[in-house]
Formats: C-alpha cells, structure tokens, sequence
C-alpha cells in the first residue's frame, strides 16, 4: 500500500556534513558502481561516451558559492533520496510500487508494479528519483538495503556505497529514530538542518551547516630571526666588504 | 515542467468529454435535449470517442503500458489512481445512458437516471484529475487555490462549447447550452487572468537557501554534478522565456477566450446557419486555445528542484 506507515521501528537514513564535503564525486561513483549491480540494478547508461550523455544517479554532488556577511565560501552538496516521513512520492503512486518500510523507514520501489508514470518523481521536491527510460521504470536510492543487511560483507562495511567511500568522513549512516545513536549526537551538537522544512516531507537524512569561520590567526612560537651583527670579527669584516 | 504532448492532450481532451457527458446527463434530466437517437449518438459518442481518446493517450505516455491495470489499487492515497478508479466507474452509468437513449430511443426514469450518475462521475473524475496537479506541493503554480477549479471550470466551458455547437448542427436553437457556454468563458477567462497575476505576483517561500540548508546571504550554483541534461533536468527543468510566455498567454486570450465568447454571443443573437457557422467557428478556436492554454500550465510550472541547479 502507498499509504504510509504511522511510525516506524527505526529511522535509518544519512547525515551529511557540508564542512567537510570536498566534492570529489567518490560517493557518486561508489554509489553507481554498486548500485548498477544492486537491488534496483541496472543504472542504465544512455549514450555514456557521446554527445547527450544521460543515465540514472542516486547521488549528486553540486557546488555553491555561499555568500553571507562573513564572506563567501564554496559549499560541496551532495544530493540523494532523504527517506522522507512524509514521503508524497509514495502516496502519490498509483499502483503500490513506492512503499516506506516500517521496520526502518527506508523508502523503495518495486521495480515489478512500476508502470513509469512518473508522478513520484514530480511529487519529490528534491529530485531524488531518476526514470531509466531504458526498463520504464523508475529508479531510487535504497539506503543499500543489500549492504547495510548484508551478512556476507564484514560488518564494517555495512554501510551505505556512498559512506563507505568518503575519504573526508562527511557522510555518517545511522538510526535517526535512536536520540542516542551517533548520528543523531552529531546532528544535535553541530546544529543539523532539514532541507526544505517548508514543505512538510519531514526528510530523514538531515545536513550538517559548514561552521562558522574563525577570527583568530595562526600563532606560531618560533622566535623571529635575529638581524646580523655586523660587528667585529671575521664575519664582520665579510659584512663591511660585501657592503660596501 | 516539460510540456508532454501526451498529458496536455489527456487533460483537454478528458476534461471536455466529461464537461459534454454532465451537461448531457443535467440536460436530459431536465428534459432540454431533443430524444433524437442521432442526437444522442452524435453527442455522447464525441463526448465518450474524447474521453477514451484522452485516457488512452495517458497510458501510452507510460514506462510500462501492460502493467496500467495495477493503477487502479492505491485509490486509499492516490489521487492518480482516484483518477482512473472514478474513470472506469463512470463509463457504467455512461454506458446505460447510452443505451437507452441511442438503442432504445427513450427516456425513462432509470435512463434518466443513469444520466445524473453520469454527470456525477464525470465532475469527480476532473476533481481527481485537477487533485493531481493541485496536490503537488513542489509546484507552486500548481499547488494553489487556483488550480481544481480551473480544471471544472474548463471541463465546463469546453464541453458546453461542444453542445452548443451540436444543438446548432441539429438546427435547433440551444439557447441555454449557449447561455451556459457564455457564462462559462467569461467565468474561465476571469479565472485565467488571476491565476496568471496571482502566478506572476507571489513569491515562493523555497528559496536556494532552503533547498540546501544553507541560512543567510546567496546561494550560488557553481558547478553541476552533470555536464548534459540529465532526467531531472529534462522532466522538470523545461523553461520558457518570458517573451514566448507573453505571446503563448496572448494566443490563449484570444483562442480560449476572445474569439469563442464573440462566436458564441453572435450564436444567441441570431439563428439560422450563420448561427450554425459562429458555433462552429467557436470550436475550431477553442481546441487549439486551450491546448496552448493547458501547454502553459505545465510550461510555466516552476519545480523546486531547479532550484539545486540555480534556474
């Protein structure tokens, strides 16, 4: 059913640090590496070395300037399905192919009911959902439901492709539900922001603000160099000649 | 959004064919059209020919066109499914309507009946066609107050565009059907030009700072995660200059509106064939006014997620 579950048992979902982000695109690539071979495999390329390239993504990264009073800053974004509360891609499908689980909270498609109206992706503010005009399906992140469960994979990497990759640690996966979890700590310490709370999706994965610059400079305790005595001895002699 | 040829079609061209079957079924009820089989087949069959028509045209726009049938199960959430549930509904009173009318050229009480159940089921399926669109919250033309009455009062103004011109083919003045179709352009023009103002006025309160959480000062898009067009940006990107809008808005004026209320108010004023001819000729400037209409609705629809790509 499309209808959408009223709680759930956990809240699995992503935050995503905009400190550290440095845009080297690793988790989009992760992403599609194991994803085109995953539950909602394949990603379908179109056209990949030629004019008009197109294909599905879960995970984009965007770069911003943001300018504010304490000056500009560039600002790395990476932008996948957030696993909404409120999910209108999923109360809007029409055949029950969108469905939030309630065991986690996590927000699919079943690619077998899928008849590719393409609804879910005009009802998501986010455009997070990508249409494979290849199966006729359409297509969306999953959390990596087939690593974060997987028993086959040491328990360390059961985690999402996306934060697995990360080199500057800006992606952490966890129980959003948990207040105690580690995720949730972070999102409370760093004053973690829903995007677009306006519209009322209520989104799972939540954004970690870059902080605030700093004013003080860097100190440094070496002593400053001291000028040349150009006093007597040898090395004053040198000095008066090579003065002159 | 983009402008698909497919649901711009399906919107019309349903929401015409349900405006003609309820006037149908109100009007016979009410004893105003003649119990002429022809009649009878002529209008219904335009009016059932435009809504399989537009219904067929929706599911070819599909990814999956042989799984359609499995829309008709999220009826609980989904004003799509809604959609298609109150469509296949309707066709069962619309059918027996038929019947008694084209096969058995009668109107008895059950006839009569199974017109109104007709009339109803049509103005629920627009409601739900309208709540497609209107429940879309990152859609800010659509999202409004503006938008579900728009698609009655459309269905309204075109379908008794479309009586008007059959009553006159018949030779038989159709006054009322006329009355009705004048008061519905006026009422649909009057409602077009808010919705545009009311559209060109406000501000959305989803700006780039929202959409990235980022408070205070700009947001500036600096790089794209794709060089090409990606789907997003294809389905959702579509932008039309303002200079097109202003000339497309002008055409609509004039098509939707302008030319089908001088035609039709002409009509009233006189009979005989001339009157035939202007009630023609209103027609022929409303299919290809509201097209362009239902083409800027969607051309014009801002989506939320072209604010990541700073458009």
């Amino acid at each position: 059913m499309t209808s959408l579950p009223t709680s759930t048992e956990k809240k699995l979902g992503l935050v995503i640090d905009l400190d550290t982000c440095v845009g080297c695109q690793a988790c989009v690539t992760n992403c599609k590496e194991w994803n085109t071979g995953g539950q909602m495999a394949p990603l379908t390329d179109i056209n990949p070395y030629g004019d008009g390239a197109d294909g599905v993504w879960f995970n984009r990264v965007h770069t911003y300037e943001h300018a504010c009073e304490s000056g500009s800053r560039t600002v790395h974004f990476p932008r996948s399905c957030l696993h909404c509360e409120q999910p209108a891609c999923v109360t809007v499908c029409p055949t029950g192919a969108s469905y939030k689980r309630t065991s986690d909270g996590i927000v699919l498609v079943d690619e077998d009911k899928c008849i590719g109206c393409k609804l879910c992706s005009w009802a998501c503010p986010y455009g997070a959902r990508e249409f494979d005009t290849d199966v006729g399906v359409m297509k969306k992140c999953t959390l990596c439901i087939d690593r974060i469960y997987n028993d086959n994979l040491p328990e360390a990497d059961r985690v999402p492709a996306c934060v697995a990759a990360c080199p500057t640690g800006a992606r952490h996966f966890g129980d959003l539900g948990d207040s105690n979890s580690a995720v949730s700590q972070l999102v409370r310490e760093r004053g973690g922001v829903d995007l677009m709370p306006e519209l009322g999706y209520a989104p799972t994965n939540k954004y970690l603000p870059p902080r605030t610059r700093s004013d003080r400079t860097v100190e440094i305790d070496a002593p400053a160099l001291e000028s040349v005595s150009v006093e007597g001895g040898f090395l004053g002699w040198v000095d008066r000649v090579l003065s002159r | 959004m983009h402008p698909a040829f497919s649901v711009i079609f399906f919107t019309t061209a349903t929401g015409a064919g349900y405006g003609l079957l309820a006037l149908l079924g109100v009007f016979a009820a009410f004893g105003l059209v003649p119990p002429d089989r022809w009649f009878g087949f002529v209008s219904l069959g335009l009016s059932l020919g435009l809504i399989t028509a537009g219904l067929l045209s929706s599911t070819l726009h599909l990814g999956r066109p042989e799984r359609a049938w499995r829309a008709f199960s999220q009826w609980r959430s989904s004003w799509l499914s809604r959609e298609g549930v109150a469509s296949v509904a309707t066709y069962i009173p619309a059918v027996v309507f038929a019947f008694g009318w084209v096969l058995l050229g009668q109107f008895n009480g059950g006839i009569l009946a199974a017109g109104l159940l007709a009339a109803v089921g049509a103005v629920i399926t627009v409601v739900c066609t309208g709540m497609i669109y209107a429940s879309l919250k990152p859609i800010g033309q659509w999202a409004s107050a503006f938008t579900l009455p728009a698609y009655l009062i459309y269905a309204l103004m075109t379908g008794s565009v479309l009586l008007a011109a059959i009553f006159r083919l018949w030779g038989i003045s159709g006054r009322p059907i006329e009355i009705v179709a004048l008061a519905a352009i006026v009422l649909g023009w009057a409602w077009k030009i808010a919705t545009w103002r009311s559209n060109d006025t406000s501000v959305s309160t989803t700006t780039a700072n929202s959409a990235t959480g980022l408070a205070g000062g700009t947001v500036r898009s600096m790089e794209w995660p794709h060089t090409e067009e990606n789907y997003v940006l294809k389905e959702m990107g579509y932008r039309i200059g303002r200079k097109h809008a202003t000339k497309v808005r002008l055409f609509v004026h004039v098509f939707a509106f302008a030319i089908p209320f001088a035609a039709t108010a002409l009509a009233v004023a006189i009979d005989g064939p001339i009157a035939t001819f202007a009630a023609l000729i209103a027609v022929a400037s409303q299919v290809p006014g509201m097209l362009a209409e239902r083409w800027l609705f969607f051309a014009e629809a801002k989506h939320t997620v072209t604010l990541y790509y700073g458009r």
